[in-house]
């Protein structure tokens, strides 16, 4: 591995807290090699402002290889950054180059007020799933045999895609309408297409799309932004399945 | 004489479990409603444990100091979850998932534990294909299996590499059923700091909202930590940012002992390290064992030809390669238990065949797998004289079928292909077997505190069999715990609720101020990362791998030492009461300062080698075992549980003796 290095300007979001106004601050940084993670990098800067005697910048980040989805981040102005198929934390530095001035924000939405510099409040997702994102099972293991229901494998592969969902919020940082149906659709479409999943299949797409629009997140028009900056790669095809769920539940309703 | 009582119930071990569940006091659903339970955790032990209670009718709060339950870092486990199913009749039982387990783990872990994680192993499946999770299935419909290390039968169930995920997200999909109906209270952003006792019983506990610093009171009639490992402690490790031991640390200094600190896992696939900038491990999951073969070049110029680039791994031809896992366990090969696996790259490592510029790595090579799966797939396409792209292409894509984001993972990391060239690993701390001590109810020795998941000891021994943390996790959270709280909680019917207005609380929260007051106002010089590296640099080069006393009492000698000057000298910059994710580093940091001695204490006492724990004194010195690791049953037969005594260095030990009844001690082989 060759180890480049790079010198760049961040300009950053800094915001003391959810009251405050916040602005984009600039910040030179020097000697970062292209293997760091984009969260590494952030590290680094952030060891560079505590010894400068300076605050760190906060951001959301856990697990740092793309699975909980804590990390957000618009990067230049993509969710994710200028990678496909990844999370800020699996972004690499090699993506950049030297010289570069990178921008960093919070994921903005009504729906995600920020809550300091480059953290946001996702809870609404949250509420989301509190409304209907769940078979009504009970936990007590009796019951049935897991092989007594076959599957078709078509069926189980197309759930489990919408199921790998990290719920990270890039839809709808996305979306110039900050619509949440990419995230709200997959966990739709994970129990519409299982036969675990269709006894309540009407109230819950009801439900959670009432919920979705409580919390402030704007309609569907179709632009696919979600889509694309996905990191996991969730498809559009979701959201016309809960379309259709919806129409079915809302003329069939009983 | 120790005070230790496992409260292993009498009778036959497959009769245990069910006998005891059957005279465990119930408690009526009217009670039920007026006992409160706290769960600190939302991982797969927490997560279920909270939905299961609260279904049961208790009055649930929950805590995370994720910003969602979701996030619990079960969500990263990748591989999949064992059960005895038998679904691919390969000869799979409750006995030998108890059997595969108690070996595996060394013969470290309690028999009646583990019996019972392999009885209820089954109802785990059941439970999650009930609640919607995505398993993997064959082209019949039914769920599809594969093997894992340790064992020789296929009863690992899974979702692609993302299992843990999709268990995780049925278990909060639990939750939130129950917090939509206002059975569970649930509260993200908050980190539990104390735990509270009154009259010896656990009755509450004080935790920060992390978004505004408010210290806040939570009572309770029972405590459950299902707070995770404490694999940080090693600063780079798989485990999330986020991870720590503070909950189980603060229960421990409050009187509930820690059992076996020094058992680790050290996975044997993980990416390796590149730089000093390093935040992180990334685990490789150990199915890729299935369809990888390991190896290093047999000649020491091959080995310099690919450090310096000259030549690339595909050019070595079989005769050049040492398939050393397959040349030294031939039974077992590619799927020895994870602990013998990486002592085996660590010995190649060491002895000079590391494969990058580090010399920290070896092979995991896909390529004989592509051929195998791309041969078996033209014969069923009818195409009999496929040429070899044709076969690479076909067996690629039933590589990519399986592991698929896996390799993406790998690509976008390592920037290399692992379709086209061999992926390099190096082992990394990934689990740890030890925590705190707990009975067969998962009670641990304070009365109403319990231990779920991973934060507690109690059935893998001194190493865990790949896919059986998920199985542990869900088996304590869904259908253990909720029982075992029964027979502390029938007592609890007249307590009434309880009170945060006391002097116990009181106490406690002061604690818990004067403690983060310290850190804000302490005006250091370096920041919480440069301690938390210091320490995992000591951990890693004394008390990883491979031990001896001289290196273990040098650790010791070092961690008090940063210990004393990270108190000293700890800057922590902004304030108590706002978001300060660098209080929170410093709270979880300080506590690790004292976790890292007990644990190199505790490997100090363990001088023999058992599982994960690796003592140089202790090796087979002839014989067809030659150099592999010694148990010595004699002297080291039992849990080691530790008493906190107002300093790490001086926590006294009780010894749990281990019985072996149903399974015969013997030398673990995988030859």
């Amino acid at each position: 591995m060759s180890d480049k290095t790079m010198n760049l300007t961040l300009k950053i979001w800094r915001q003391k807290d959810a009251k405050s106004a916040g602005k984009l601050e600039s910040y030179p940084i020097s000697g970062i090699s292209e293997h760091m993670s984009f969260l590494e990098m952030m590290d680094v800067f952030n060891e560079q402002q505590i010894s400068a005697g300076n605050e760190p910048v906060a951001f959301d980040h856990d697990c740092r290889e793309g699975i909980c989805g804590s990390c957000s981040l618009q990067i230049n102005g993509e969710a994710h950054g200028p990678d496909r198929r990844v999370t800020t934390c699996q972004l690499h530095m090699r993506m950049f180059k030297d010289g570069d001035t990178i921008t960093i924000e919070p994921f903005r939405a009504t729906a995600f007020p920020v809550i300091k510099d480059l953290v946001v409040d996702r809870t609404s997702f949250d509420r989301i799933q509190h409304a209907g994102g769940f078979v009504s099972v009970n936990t007590s293991g009796n019951t049935q045999d897991a092989n007594s229901l076959p599957v078709p494998k078509v069926d189980a592969d197309n759930a489990f895609d919408a199921a790998t969902c990290i719920g990270c919020g890039a839809c709808v940082a996305s979306c110039k309408n900050a619509s949440a149906m990419l995230f709200v659709s997959a966990k739709v479409s994970q129990f519409a297409l299982l036969p675990q999943g269709k006894v309540e299949a009407k109230d819950r797409v009801l439900n959670m799309v009432n919920q979705m629009d409580l919390e402030g997140f704007g309609n569907c028009t179709n632009t696919g932004a979600c889509e694309v900056e996905c990191p996991k790669g969730i498809s559009l095809d979701n959201i016309a399945r809960m379309n259709r769920e919806y129409m079915k539940a809302a003329i069939k309703k009983d | 004489m120790s005070v230790l009582d496992s409260k292993v119930p009498e009778g036959p071990i497959k009769d245990k479990w069910t006998n005891h569940k059957n005279h465990i006091d119930l408690v009526n659903p009217a009670n039920k409603r007026l006992i409160d339970v706290i769960v600190v955790g939302t991982g797969l032990a927490g997560g279920s444990a909270a939905a299961s209670l609260a279904e049961m009718g208790y009055k649930v709060k929950a805590f995370a100091f994720q910003d969602s339950p979701r996030r619990a870092h079960s969500i990263a486990a990748q591989g999949g979850i064992n059960a005895a199913k038998n679904y691919q009749n390969d000869g799979d039982s409750t006995y030998r998932l108890f059997y595969d387990t108690v070996k595996g783990g060394d013969y470290r872990g309690r028999e009646a534990n583990v019996y019972r994680l392999a009885e209820v192993s089954a109802n785990i499946i059941d439970q999650c294909v009930a609640q919607g999770v995505p398993f993997a299935r064959d082209y019949g419909g039914l769920l599809d299996n594969r093997s894992f290390g340790g064992v020789l039968v296929s009863r690992t169930f899974y979702a692609k590499g993302q299992t843990g995920q999709q268990l995780l997200l049925g278990a909060y999909s639990a939750m939130n059923r129950q917090i939509g109906k206002g059975k569970i209270e649930m509260f993200n952003r908050h980190e539990m700091l104390d735990l509270v006792k009154v009259d010896g019983k656990a009755r509450g506990i004080i935790v920060r909202n992390l978004i505004t610093g408010e210290i806040e009171r939570h009572s309770a009639h029972a405590v459950v930590l299902a707070t995770g490992g404490y694999g940080n402690v090693f600063f780079l490790s798989t485990n999330a940012m986020g991870s720590n031991v503070s909950a189980a640390w603060r229960a421990h200094r409050r009187g509930a002992f820690f059992a076996n600190p020094c058992y680790t896992q050290i996975h044997p696939t993980c990416i390796p390290r590149s730089g000093d900038y390093q935040s992180k491990l990334t685990l490789m999951s150990e199915s890729l064992r299935n369809d990888g073969r390991i190896w290093v070049p047999k000649n020491k110029e091959d080995v310099e030809a690919i450090r310096s680039g000259a030549k690339k791994p595909v050019q070595l031809s079989e005769d050049e390669r040492d398939y050393y896992l397959e040349r030294r366990y031939p039974a077992f090969g590619n799927l020895v238990p994870r602990d013998v696996a990486s002592r085996a790259a660590k010995e190649r490592c060491d002895a000079g065949f590391g494969v990058n510029q580090t010399g920290e790595a070896v092979f995991l090579d896909f390529a004989s797998a592509i051929q195998r799966y791309g041969k078996e797939q033209a014969t069923v396409l009818g195409e009999k004289s496929a040429s070899k792209e044709r076969i690479t292409e076909l067996g690629a894509a039933v590589i990519k079928n399986k592991y698929g984001n896996l390799f993406q993972m790998y690509n976008k990391i390592v920037d290399q292909d692992p379709y086209t060239t061999p992926m390099m690993i190096y082992p990394a701390v990934h689990y740890t077997m030890g925590g705190l001590w707990v009975d067969y109810n998962l009670m641990t020795t304070i009365p109403g505190c319990y231990a779920a998941g991973e934060a507690n000891f109690s059935d893998h021994g001194a190493n865990r069999l790949g896919a059986s943390a998920l199985m542990q996790g869900l088996a304590d959270g869904y259908f253990v715990l909720p029982y075992t709280i029964g027979d502390y909680l029938s007592d609890e019917i007249r307590t009434g609720p309880i009170s945060t207005e006391t002097p116990e609380f009181e106490a406690a929260e002061k604690e818990v101020r004067e403690r983060i007051s310290k850190l804000v106002d302490n005006g250091g010089s370096k920041s919480v990362d440069h301690f938390h590296k210091e320490l995992g640099k000591v951990m890693w080069n004394n008390v990883g791998m491979a031990r001896n006393e001289a290196g273990l009492k040098e650790a010791i000698a070092k961690i008090r030492s940063i210990r004393e000057e990270f108190w000293k000298d700890v800057l922590v910059p902004g304030g108590a009461d706002e978001l300060n994710p660098e209080l929170e580093k410093a709270m979880r940091v300080a506590d690790f300062l004292e976790l890292g001695e007990l644990f190199a204490k505790d490997a100090l006492d363990r001088n023999e080698s058992c599982g994960g724990h690796f003592r140089e004194e202790s090796v087979e010195l002839d014989g067809e075992q030659k150099g592999e690791a010694k148990r010595d049953d004699v002297n080291y037969k039992y849990v080691a549980a530790w008493e906190w005594n107002n300093d790490p260095g001086e926590a006294n030990l009780h010894k749990e003796e281990l019985e072996f009844k149903d399974i015969e001690l013997k030398t673990r082989s995988y030859k």
